[in-house]
């Protein structure tokens, strides 16, 4: 840097012309305002959230006991109510994508405006809009009333949310694929469900495969969560075990959760290369 | 090439013409009668495993009406008390953001292969992409309720560390799809390891940034609405204190808060990521 300056002191008529990369905000006008309006909005921001910045300071110290704490994670006799909590959590997200897949055919027919009557394909449109926009927790307060604490709850819920999710996925990539094998179908005098299986079926089926590789993987992060609510999985050990400062228990969970997690994105993705 | 005209001589077969059509031949579909079959044996055993009680079943309907009938009609005279807990989860959500930004790209350098020191590196970066991955916002709450106490600091601290990994797994791959003649370009300047990456490599993947940034805030703001839950602030905070004193007419004023919320976020965001793409 400094011999390139000092070269460019040196040579005015080189620094007259001096190159600039091209800024992203189209002028330095521009990015001086927007620099500013994300200063005034973070001061703003952490001026409303009432940040205690002794607690920050605080914590950092704390940050540190607690991982001393976790280090090493141990199970000691627990092991059983980890590996009963981690396989509730597997069971759950294998059963809820099955069950949302079945749910999402349907869903996702109805949601295709291609293939649905004006009014029904309004009614999925409105379901998918609002199943999507409540995170799995809040749905799982919702279940856990209806149907009691325990898995059942956490089941119901990722296949609700599976089902939303893949019915809106589908519906897209019946929107999308071509028109020509449908209306060569229909011209054979197929009815509405032959065209379904002999010409939309065959263009979204590998998609819609993918789709619920990738949801399963999904299903089984959101299956660690919802039993911090009462939904079943390992969620509510590990919420126990944070309460009770049982924080080596806790390290042992995370990191269960993580090796599972993991493992869960390399087969999804493994699966999906396959499929292609 | 020789244009064939006719069918050629081993394609015409001595077998009987069959009188009806079927799309797949008999392995295909016994193939695919295996696969339903192996499917709904794991949906069997996942459920069944599951020990569920079914006689919750059998009163589910009559909560469910009596649900409705506790929330409705709304209290909508509860709507000024949750502003500003609506506000404070968007506040959590851009500034978790925010933080995710500027952690992410170190993080996304060292991960990715063409841009990582060694091998000592890379394995440092990718640990941080899956461990930031693998933890779900709201357990990343657990923890940094527990370092910070209750309230928005752990919140926002816990949507930076679920999303840098998300923002940097996305950066990551980008750089390691950069056209290589710009790097090869700088660095034939004479330009030092940082200034390539600064005007070689950083250009070339702004888009990615700021879409997935972008994309990334718009999930986050759902998060943000549940972090309360385990007492890193926001609306969630407020939700989870109705629906235990079983105010469900609070509940629904709440939660059509949420919906609008996230709503306008999907779309800001969806027109935000249009106009840059």
């Amino acid at each position: 840097m400094t011999t390139g300056s000092r070269a460019a002191a040196a040579d005015a008529v080189t620094r007259a012309g001096e190159w600039r990369a091209p800024s992203l905000f189209g002028g330095p006008a521009r990015r001086l305002a927007f620099w500013l309006a994300v200063a005034a909005y973070s001061t703003w921001a952490v001026a409303d959230l009432n940040v205690d910045w002794s607690r920050l300071v605080r914590g950092f110290g704390r940050a540190a006991d607690i991982l001393v704490r976790m280090t090493p994670p141990a199970v000691g006799e627990r092991w059983h109510i980890l590996l009963s909590g981690m396989l509730e959590s597997v069971q759950m997200a294998i059963a809820s994508s099955l069950i949302g897949i079945v749910f999402a055919l349907p869903l996702g027919l109805a949601a295709a405006a291609n293939l649905a009557p004006r009014p029904l394909y309004l009614a999925a449109r409105g379901i998918i809009v609002v199943g999507r926009t409540f995170h799995e927790v809040v749905i799982a307060i919702f279940f856990v009333k209806l149907f009691g604490f325990g898995p059942v709850a956490g089941l119901l819920t990722l296949a609700f949310s599976s089902a939303v999710f893949l019915g809106k996925m589908l519906a897209e990539d019946i929107e999308n694929m071509k028109a020509g094998p449908v209306e060569a179908i229909r011209a054979t005098g197929a009815g509405f469900w032959q065209t379904v299986v002999y010409a939309v079926a065959p263009q979204v089926l590998v998609k819609t495969l993918g789709v619920f590789i990738y949801r399963l993987d999904a299903n089984l992060r959101h299956s660690t969560v919802v039993g911090i609510v009462g939904a079943g999985g390992i969620g509510a050990t590990l919420s126990a075990s944070f309460s009770r400062y049982d924080y080596d228990f806790a390290s042992a969970i995370l990191l269960s959760i993580a090796g599972i997690v993991a493992f869960g994105e390399w087969f999804s993705d493994w699966a999906r290369r396959k499929l292609r | 090439m020789v244009q064939r005209l006719g069918p050629p001589e081993a394609a015409v077969s001595t077998a009987p013409y069959p009188d009806t059509w079927q799309r797949r031949t008999r392995r295909q579909s016994l193939l695919q009668w295996l696969w339903l079959a192996g499917s709904a044996a794991a949906a069997v055993w996942s459920v069944s495993a599951l020990d569920i009680e079914w006689a919750f079943f059998q009163d589910a309907h009559e909560q469910a009406a009596d649900l409705v009938g506790r929330m409705w009609p709304p209290r909508w005279s509860y709507l000024p008390r949750i502003v500003k807990p609506m506000i404070d989860t968007v506040h959590i959500a851009t500034l978790g953001t925010m933080i995710a930004i500027v952690l992410s790209v170190p993080v996304a350098f060292l991960a990715a292969r063409n841009t990582t020191a060694n091998g000592l590196t890379w394995m440092i970066g990718r640990f941080l992409l899956v461990g930031s991955r693998s933890i779900n916002t709201v357990i990343w709450g657990l923890l940094f309720v527990a370092i910070f106490g209750p309230g928005a600091l752990a919140g926002v601290f816990a949507v930076a560390a679920r999303s840098v990994g998300f923002i940097a797994k996305l950066i990551a791959e980008a750089i390691e799809e950069v056209d290589p003649g710009q790097i090869e370009a700088v660095r034939a300047t004479g330009a030092g390891t940082l200034q390539t990456w600064w005007v070689a490599i950083v250009p070339q993947v702004m888009p990615v940034l700021i879409g997935t940034t972008i994309y990334r805030w718009d999930i986050n703001v759902r998060e943000s609405s549940v972090l309360g839950f385990v007492g890193a602030g926001g609306i969630g905070l407020l939700l989870y204190a109705s629906i235990n004193s079983f105010a469900w007419s609070q509940v629904i004023v709440i939660l059509f808060a949420i919906l609008v919320i996230v709503l306008a976020s999907e779309a800001l965001s969806a027109w935000v990521r249009k106009r840059i793409s």
